[in-house]
């Protein structure tokens, strides 16, 4: 099995799907000649032409309006929008359209689209090319959203989003393309969107995670094994819907819960989390629900140490779950 | 002096980057900006210029190693130059990031804002042993295992008990009995307790009798804890006060004539039933006010007189026995006792009290007359001085004015806390509700 990065992993996604369905395409900012800005769509416009790799205008809405319209003309599109940041021109075709497809037509129509965005910060990208936008849709229904945090786990759910037959976001972080390397079969295979995922056992204490933040709570979780103290990690993987009996099983192991996002604090996920948690684990907990955040500001800031201060990183994740065990 | 030399980041999204040649070795001259290295990545391929003037000292990576952005790759010995080396541009790798905060005056607001939102939140306030805070994974199980939780030793923050020092307990076997009764756990008499399914827990040694063995056939019943914080009471109020006791035969004929004569009407005005029981409370609240000593409490090296007049009443269930209290019974009128009677024994029955309606009593009134005792020897209400039964009225012949007649009698039995009350202050207490209760008649006002 090879090892291979994060992005390969969404690039050998997207090709073995494209192998597999001549109604998979892709379109968006670049995605053609150029093979993505991270270059994501390295190689595709070579194998499957300009028909099924489209390079679009600078114009959200009409990415995934266009892509909507494939959709429901029976084709799967993968529709990219270049930054996470700028899909709020498309948000109206998002949610009022492909969300709702499938519920207003009775089941006449569906939107099977896939919509992909690097999302995430930490690259001096500052204010338009870092952020996490998952919380504006994690409370849409009709939609589902997913934030793989592996290699393997990005392959695997990008495939099950392009199989989707209703509308899937699929957020990358973009810190994970290259930093993040693992185990990748080069074999068909899919991750069931819904699902969590226990990425390290654990007794002492639970911290639930996605996207790269995830990596950070391993790396910690690591060095205070070296203390005697046990950390069962969770990968939410995805976050709309919530897999709540994960959720719920993993906060009951332990009683004690740090959640872990980049996105800032109030109104992200990790409030959805924190809540599930406390309807259904109240006599298990040991300890209040915590949660490490972005703070809430409006923006990533572009200065260097400005944006290491935003920015989580394995130490402050190290001593958010050593107060945490030591409760 | 040796500068260090680290990889530097040479792209958005770049981690890594491998050393594709040297351009230097170890003994050359470089000046600043000459460059050092071809680094390859996989985006682009770029020379790393030098950021000193000196000579190499030495190489720490090897020609095509990858390495992370922000390793080292070579020394530079300086050589003379005005300039102190700056450490290259590789921001994620900074350790003086922390304290650039001045540089740029408007970032000193948004840092401002940012603080509290970033900052470990305080400590918890350490818990003072004496209010220990309790989780509810704690509180479970303890209550689930019969744990004790003020014999635990918390190793938690503040010395907090947390859910591992409890699991270790039980895990362990459980706690060790005392040798002293255990407190009063009044907070397990509540409507929930009733309802919540208790594990048999352990018996404290006091309460324990001698091994007991069993035969086949015989039934065994687990301690539910509403049993066993009444066993508790019980043994803790025989043991710490010396109970006397005493008689009195009252003549309630007038009482039972003028009850019968009443009660249609009273049923039909008020909706609820006029029994016997209130006029005796009514009987002995009055006789407190004017003996308020039996309103009392013991407190070691003093004696407390209580002002309020709170009676307790004994309310019978299936498998428990409740004790609430009507709050200030000297204000209220027959009617008034009469209500607080029923609506205690009700929400009793439904196992709907209150904490609130179940503490603070100063005197108990017992009606064991309701299963047809004639006499009993009550165990006082700790922290009580005095508990008053009233047994079952009933007709017997009686000598008056040297002719036998037949007359409703009923006996009431005190049992006294001897440390607080004797006999005489007794025997006039019980006399004073005696002619109370034998001058009720067509007259008494209910209201």
């Amino acid at each position: 099995m090879a090892v291979i990065s994060y992005i390969d992993a969404i690039t050998m996604a997207m090709r073995e799907e494209m192998r597999r369905d001549s109604n998979v395409f892709v379109l968006g900012e670049d995605v053609g000649v150029r093979g993505g800005v991270f270059r994501a769509t390295v190689g595709l416009i070579e194998e499957f032409g300009e028909a099924r790799v489209i390079d679009t205008p600078l114009a959200e809405s009409a990415i995934v309006g266009v892509g909507i319209g494939a959709a429901a003309y029976g084709m799967r599109p993968i529709a990219e929008i270049q930054f996470a940041d700028f899909i709020m021109p498309a948000v109206n075709q998002i949610v009022s359209e492909a969300a709702k497809m499938r519920y207003r037509s009775n089941n006449d129509w569906d939107c099977p689209i896939t919509i992909r965005a690097p999302y995430g910060g930490g690259v001096h990208g500052a204010l338009y090319h870092s952020q996490s936008v998952e919380a504006m849709f994690t409370n849409v229904p009709g939609l589902k959203v997913v934030a793989p945090s592996t290699p393997y786990d990005a392959k695997g759910l990008l495939k099950a989003a392009i199989r989707d037959n209703d509308p899937v976001l699929f957020f990358e972080h973009k810190r994970c393309y290259r930093l993040i390397k693992g185990e990748v079969p080069e074999t068909d295979y899919t991750v069931p969107i819904g699902k969590a995922d226990v990425k390290r056992e654990g007794s002492d204490i639970t911290v639930i995670s996605y996207g790269m933040t995830l990596h950070f709570c391993l790396q910690a979780a690591e060095k205070l094994a070296q203390e005697g103290i046990s950390a069962h990690v969770l990968d939410l993987r995805t976050l709309y819907p919530l897999d709540k009996e994960a959720i719920a099983e993993a906060a009951s192991k332990t009683g004690k819960v740090l959640i872990v996002h980049e996105d800032n604090k109030e109104g992200g996920v990790g409030g959805e989390v924190a809540a599930i948690i406390a309807e259904e684990c109240l006599f298990d907990l040991d300890a209040p629900i915590k949660r490490l955040c972005g703070p809430d500001v409006p923006a990533m800031p572009y200065s260097p140490p400005m944006e290491k201060f935003f920015m989580l990183n394995p130490d402050k994740v190290y001593e958010a779950m050593k107060e945490l065990a030591q409760f | 002096m040796a500068t260090k030399v680290l990889m530097p980041q040479l792209g958005e999204s770049v981690t890594e980057g491998t050393i594709s040649k040297w351009l230097v070795k170890v003994g050359d001259m470089v000046n600043k900006y000459d460059p050092l290295a071809e680094v390859s990545t996989d985006k682009v391929n770029a020379e790393v210029p030098s950021t000193v003037a000196g000579r190499v000292s030495e190489i720490v990576v090897a020609e095509g190693e990858t390495v992370a952005i922000g390793t080292l790759i070579l020394y530079i010995e300086e050589t003379g130059t005005a300039n102190g080396g700056e450490p290259p541009s590789s921001a994620s790798q900074q350790p003086t990031a922390a304290g650039t905060k001045q540089e740029s005056p408007p970032a000193a607001a948004p840092i401002a804002a940012a603080q509290p939102g970033v900052q470990a939140a305080p400590a918890p306030a350490t818990q003072e042993r004496g209010k220990p805070r309790y989780s509810p994974a704690v509180m479970q199980l303890a209550q689930q295992h019969g744990i004790d939780l003020s014999r635990v030793n918390g190793s938690g923050l503040g010395g907090r008990v947390t859910r591992k020092d409890v699991q270790a307990i039980i895990d362990a076997g459980g706690q060790q009995p005392v040798s002293t009764p255990t407190p009063t756990q009044a907070p397990e008499i509540s409507a929930a307790a009733v309802s919540r399914e208790a594990a048999p827990p352990t018996v404290s040694a006091a309460a324990s009798t001698a091994e007991v063995s069993t035969a086949p056939g015989d039934q065994i019943i687990p301690v539910s804890s509403i049993r066993r914080t009444i066993a508790n009471r019980m043994v803790q109020s025989k043991h710490e006060a010396p109970h006397a006791w005493t008689m009195v035969e009252v003549d309630v004929t007038k009482l039972v004539n003028f009850r019968n004569q009443a009660k249609d009407e009273f049923k039909r005005k008020e909706g609820l039933n006029l029994t016997f029981l209130p006029f005796f409370i009514k009987a002995v609240v009055e006789s407190l006010k004017e003996y308020p000593m039996m309103n009392s409490t013991w407190a070691g090296d003093k004696i407390i007189v209580k002002k309020n007049i709170n009676i307790s009443i004994a309310v019978a269930t299936e498998d428990a026995l409740f004790v609430p209290v009507i709050k200030d019974a000297d204000q209220k009128s027959i009617l008034g006792i009469a209500k607080s009677v029923e609506d205690l024994a009700t929400r009793s029955r439904a196992g709907k009290l209150t904490m609130d309606d179940m503490s603070g009593g100063t005197f108990t009134v017992n009606n064991t007359g309701s299963f047809g005792s004639v006499q009993s020897m009550p165990i006082i209400n700790s922290p009580q001085a005095a508990i008053l039964s009233v047994e079952a009225i009933v007709k017997r012949p009686v000598v008056i004015d040297d002719m036998i007649a037949i007359r409703s009698m009923v006996n009431l039995c005190l049992s006294l806390d001897h440390r607080v009350l004797d006999g005489l202050i007794c025997g006039r207490f019980l006399q004073s509700v005696k002619q109370r209760l034998e001058s009720i008649g067509p007259d008494t006002k209910l209201y």
